[in-house]
């Protein structure tokens, strides 16, 4: 992965999964497509993607090359994308100098980091992603397996769980709809709220972090609150270890919910600790036989007491689901979705579209992503500057305030000093005419004033989507002016004083034909106008 | 016809036209109110023919006047297309100021009407301000028409030191004025009266050049109110009541709508009606060098992947903005939308005030299309409804879309009430091509994450997720 120098394009390689039990894949053939249209050759390993439902011939269709054997692949490939982190013998396949995408966990794996970087090669960790940057949510792999995780959550325990979970009213009698409750309302909680919800079930759910309620709310759950006050936001949008005292008040709830509800689903981690205990054996002794507990955080250890890593296993009635491969589970949507936050970042890598991937140590998110650099460790990576906080925005009050102005008349009323300076030079004006205008004037000026303010109480009500026929219709009164001209064009008066009757007879004339063009058009487009306005 | 009865029928004819006025309020009154506002037009023409003021000499004149304008403006009205109502509008109003101009002019060499003292000197100022304002709206309409027909630059054209030129030009406006009222005989006013009223005329072009394309809604509505004014100026002129109420009624509906437009784009009510709108320009070009330049990247779609949200999505709500009128692409909105609604999706149109070239131009356009009216809705009433919406499709708009008059506020639009459609799910963006909006802003929206765009003619692009759908 040299920068800067014209290269031939490189070669992509894509090997089968060899973690036990492990479905994923780190390409789809949809992905191959675009990498391709990236200026990249793509080598996928034979039976890479069986177990995820993309064959071979799918993979080859799309342009990519099919290699058999794994040594192969590794030696020939300059990128290689996996999704589980290497094993030893994966690592002495790669190529000296190679580089790496996938899954990593540096944080858990130090002797991988020295045996890759011992090769030389260039490690982009997918999970060591900046999530916060929102440039970089397209390639946030962790939230999108997640969000694949939370979903099958929930389908895991609808299998371990022997009643609908939609409440029913049927001839053969009623049926209770199922009362979920979800432990931690990040992505994958999210998620499972969203598949419950849909399922029909009663969800509740909760978190540390109270901002959360209302996206719980939004997907069809009901937040549960911890009757104590703390604010549980962490850095990074992840959530804190909390107090002595709020983890009491949060067990006391927890205790309260396993005695109602059917089903738990705990996803409660947080970053770089063992997963904290939520549920107890005594809770679990508590719940209603044939309850099911899924618990997302087994590999951290589990929220649960008694979940055993990897396995379900029923304790006190409770079926306690601890499966470590969620997302595998589901393996052709997670590998889709896994496939295409790789390809957002290979382009990301590659702006040039020359099928050349370069290393750019400058871009916050790559920089993040990149754990080994040519054989350098470069993990973990300085923290991120912080986000340019925007200035407290000034134009927010005005703007809310704003909104209200239009239409309808719902702006609130005049403050009262400005009122009062309106009115006093409206009395100054009224007073300065009184003294001096002649009488006749001031019957026409009140004339004057007086509709001037009809003219605004009746079109304030105007709805906004009549504008355009109101001008229409007020241009065409407008024409009024016609008046004007006709009593100019042949008065009683004509032919006295020396009146040029001529003259002001073609003025006139011309007047009128001009207001008669806006009189009869302008009634006649806004009769048209309005009869297209139906319901 | 008497005097007095012609006075009572001035009255009924006021009456209809504030009934008119009235009736446009809501969709389902407003035909009747366009009715009222020709009955009483009617009226009121007939009560003048028959009236005390005019003498049966006169009648074939009218007659032949009415004849060929009438012709003229039922033809006029019947080719418009209703992309072209903003243009029709503004020709229409720049006719009443010519008309206020030459009974202004009428009025004054007609020697028949003998005033003295302080009568004859409202009556001259009556006809100076009359025919200023009508200069004024006759040349600034024409500009106005000329700018929404494309037959001039949409750009505003910023004189150096224009303030000045205007002031001049009022200085210049007064002191001859001076002059008007102080000379004794019709041929020595003359002279100043025609001085005045080129350098109105020069005035009303000087004022609608200065103003950009966008902001042409608030001009309009403005013209509309400049042409009610003259009416009324007008009516003190000829001492008839009759002119007086109706163009104050004109006048204010106008300034009212411009004060609408002017408080949607969050711009100084004051400062239009001026016609000093835009003098914030020279200053925009500087702000939007310290605005915060958008960050991310654009992501492309196809009209087919266009098609296959709009399928899945539940609900959608459509930003219609001049690119749509442009395009004339609204008849393919109403197809789309009715093949989605018929297939389960919640589709609503969000308008902004002043989406388009004229206050209600997208109502209009929707409604040419069929739409039925109570999906389209205003701003206020839709901008909560965005975080629930899956798809916002913006067709044609760019400024009324603008996050950074939210966001920034160094932004030359910053506090501008805007359709939040970055908020939905997933927003698509038609345009075609990147190029800023009249404000020339540039657009965050379009770098955002959850955006999408569609790049192409409207029209075309709109007929192939039709397409699409219906396959």
């Amino acid at each position: 992965m040299q920068a800067g120098t014209a290269q031939p394009a490189q070669r992509i390689g894509v090997p089968r999964e060899i973690f036990p039990g492990e479905k994923r894949v780190a390409t789809v053939p949809d992905a191959v497509e675009k990498l391709i249209k990236l200026g990249f050759q793509v080598a996928v390993e034979s039976g890479a993607g069986d177990a995820a439902n993309f064959s071979d011939d799918a993979y080859r269709a799309a342009g990519a090359e099919i290699v058999t054997g794994a040594a192969a692949l590794w030696a020939t490939s300059d990128i290689v994308f996996k999704v589980r982190a290497p094993s030893t013998d994966e690592v002495a396949l790669m190529r000296e100098g190679g580089a790496l995408i996938g899954f990593i966990w540096p944080a858990q794996n130090p002797e991988l980091m020295q045996q890759l970087a011992a090769r030389k090669a260039t490690v982009l960790a997918i999970d060591a992603l900046p999530r916060t940057l929102s440039r970089a949510q397209k390639m946030d792999a962790l939230t999108s397996m997640a969000g694949v995780s939370g979903y099958r959550a929930v389908i895991e325990a609808a299998n371990a769980f022997g009643r609908f979970f939609n409440g029913q009213i049927t001839a053969a009698g009623k049926v209770p709809p199922a009362k979920v409750f979800i432990a931690g309302a990040g992505v994958a909680g999210l998620a499972a709220i969203g598949t419950a919800a849909g399922l029909g079930a009663i969800v509740r759910a909760n978190d540390t972090r109270p901002e959360v309620a209302d996206q719980v709310k939004s997907l069809g759950g009901e937040f549960v609150k911890v009757d104590y006050e703390e604010e549980g936001s962490g850095g990074g949008g992840y959530a804190k270890v909390m107090s002595e005292g709020f983890q009491a008040a949060q067990r006391a709830m927890y205790a309260q919910q396993a005695k109602e509800v059917d089903i738990i689903i705990t996803t409660a981690l947080i970053p770089g600790k063992p997963a904290p205990k939520l549920i107890t054996a005594e809770m679990v002794r508590s719940m209603k036989p044939g309850s099911v507990i899924v618990d997302m955080a087994a590999e951290q250890g589990g929220n649960c007491e008694l979940t055993e890593p990897g396995q379900a296993v029923v304790k006190h009635g409770v079926t306690i689901v601890g499966y470590t491969d969620l997302a595998s589970r589901l393996a052709k949507q997670s590998s889709t979705l896994y496939a295409t936050n790789l390809l957002r970042l290979t382009e990301e890598l590659c702006k040039a579209k020359d099928g050349v991937a370069n290393v750019n140590m400058e871009d916050d998110a790559i920089r993040g992503l990149t754990v080994i650099k040519e054989g350098n460790i470069t993990w973990p990576a300085p923290p991120l500057k912080p986000a340019a906080v925007p200035a407290p925005k000034p134009a927010a009050a005005p703007v809310a305030q704003k909104k209200s102005g239009h239409g309808h008349g719902s702006s609130g009323p005049l403050p009262a000093k400005t009122l009062a300076i309106l009115f006093a030079v409206a009395a100054l004006a009224f007073w300065f005419i009184g003294a001096y205008a002649p009488v006749a004037f001031l019957g026409h000026f009140t004339v004057f004033v007086l509709a001037c303010f009809i003219g605004y109480m009746v079109v304030w009500n105007v709805t906004p989507a009549l504008h355009t026929p109101l001008m229409s219709v007020t241009n065409a009164i407008s024409s009024i002016i016609a008046i004007g001209a006709l009593i100019q064009i042949a008065p009683p008066e004509a032919g006295m004083g020396g009146r040029p009757d001529e003259l002001i007879r073609w003025l006139a004339f011309a007047g009128i034909v001009l207001t008669a063009v806006n009189m009869f058009g302008g009634f006649s487009v806004t009769r048209r106008m309005l009869a297209m306005f139906r319901k | 016809m008497s005097q007095s009865l012609a006075t009572v029928a001035y009255l009924g004819a006021a009456i209809l036209f504030i009934l008119s006025l009235g009736g446009l309020s809501n969709p389902e009154t407003s035909r009747r109110g366009n009715l009222f506002g020709m009955v009483g037009m009617a009226l009121a023409v007939l009560a003048t023919v028959f009236g005390p003021r005019v003498s049966p000499a006169g009648i074939p004149w009218i007659i032949g006047a009415l004849l060929v304008g009438g012709s003229v403006g039922l033809y006029a009205a019947k080719v418009v297309k209703m992309t072209q109502m903003p243009e029709l509008v503004a020709l229409m109003h720049s006719l009443v100021g010519l008309a206020a101009c030459l009974v202004g002019f009428a009025s004054y060499v007609d020697t028949s009407v003998q005033l003295t003292g302080a009568e004859k000197l409202i009556h001259e100022v009556e006809i100076y301000i009359g025919i200023l304002i009508g200069a004024v709206t006759f040349s600034g309409s024409l500009v106005a028409f000329g700018k929404l027909n494309g037959k001039i630059g949409g750009k505003p054209l910023l004189l150096p030191g224009r303030h000045w030129l205007n002031l001049a030009g009022l200085l210049v406006v007064i002191w001859f004025g001076r002059e008007f009222i102080h000379a004794p005989t019709v041929a020595e006013g003359m002279t100043p009266l025609i001085v005045m009223t080129v350098i109105s005329l020069l005035f009303g072009i000087h004022m609608v050049m200065a103003i950009g394309g966008a902001d042409m809604p608030v001009v309009v509505s403005m013209l509309n109110s400049y042409s009610g004014w003259a009416a009324a100026a007008t009516g003190f002129m000829l001492s008839n009541d009759l002119l007086i109420v109706t163009g104050a009624l004109v006048g204010s509906s106008g300034a009212i709508l411009s004060y609408i437009m002017c408080s949607a784009m969050n711009r100084n009510f004051i400062s239009v009606i001026a016609g000093g709108f835009g003098s914030g320009a020279p200053s925009k070009s500087a702000a939007s060098g310290e605005a915060a330049q958008p960050q991310g990247e654009v992501v492309a779609v196809s009209a087919v992947e266009t098609a296959e949200l709009l399928r899945e999505a539940k609900s959608v709500i459509i930003v219609p903005g001049y690119g749509m009128a442009v395009a004339q692409a609204q008849h393919t909105v109403y197809e789309i939308t009715k093949t989605l609604r018929d297939k389960g999706v919640n589709v609503r149109f969000g308008i902004h005030p002043v989406a388009g070239r004229m206050p209600g131009h997208m109502n209009v356009l929707l409604a040419e299309a069929k739409v039925p009216y109570d999906i389209v809705m205003e701003m206020d009433e839709i901008n909560d409804d965005f975080p629930d919406t899956d798809v916002a499709m913006v067709i044609g708009a760019n400024d009324i879309v603008n996050p950074s008059a939210m966001e920034d506020p160094a932004s030359p639009i910053a506090g501008m009430p805007v359709l939040e459609v970055w908020k939905a799910k997933t927003s698509i963006v038609m345009k075609r091509s990147m190029a800023s909006g009249y404000a020339g802003v540039d657009n965050p929206l379009f770098y955002k994450e959850n955006n999408r765009m569609l790049f192409g003619d409207a029209k075309k692009m709109l007929d192939e997720v039709l397409t699409v759908l219906k396959s």
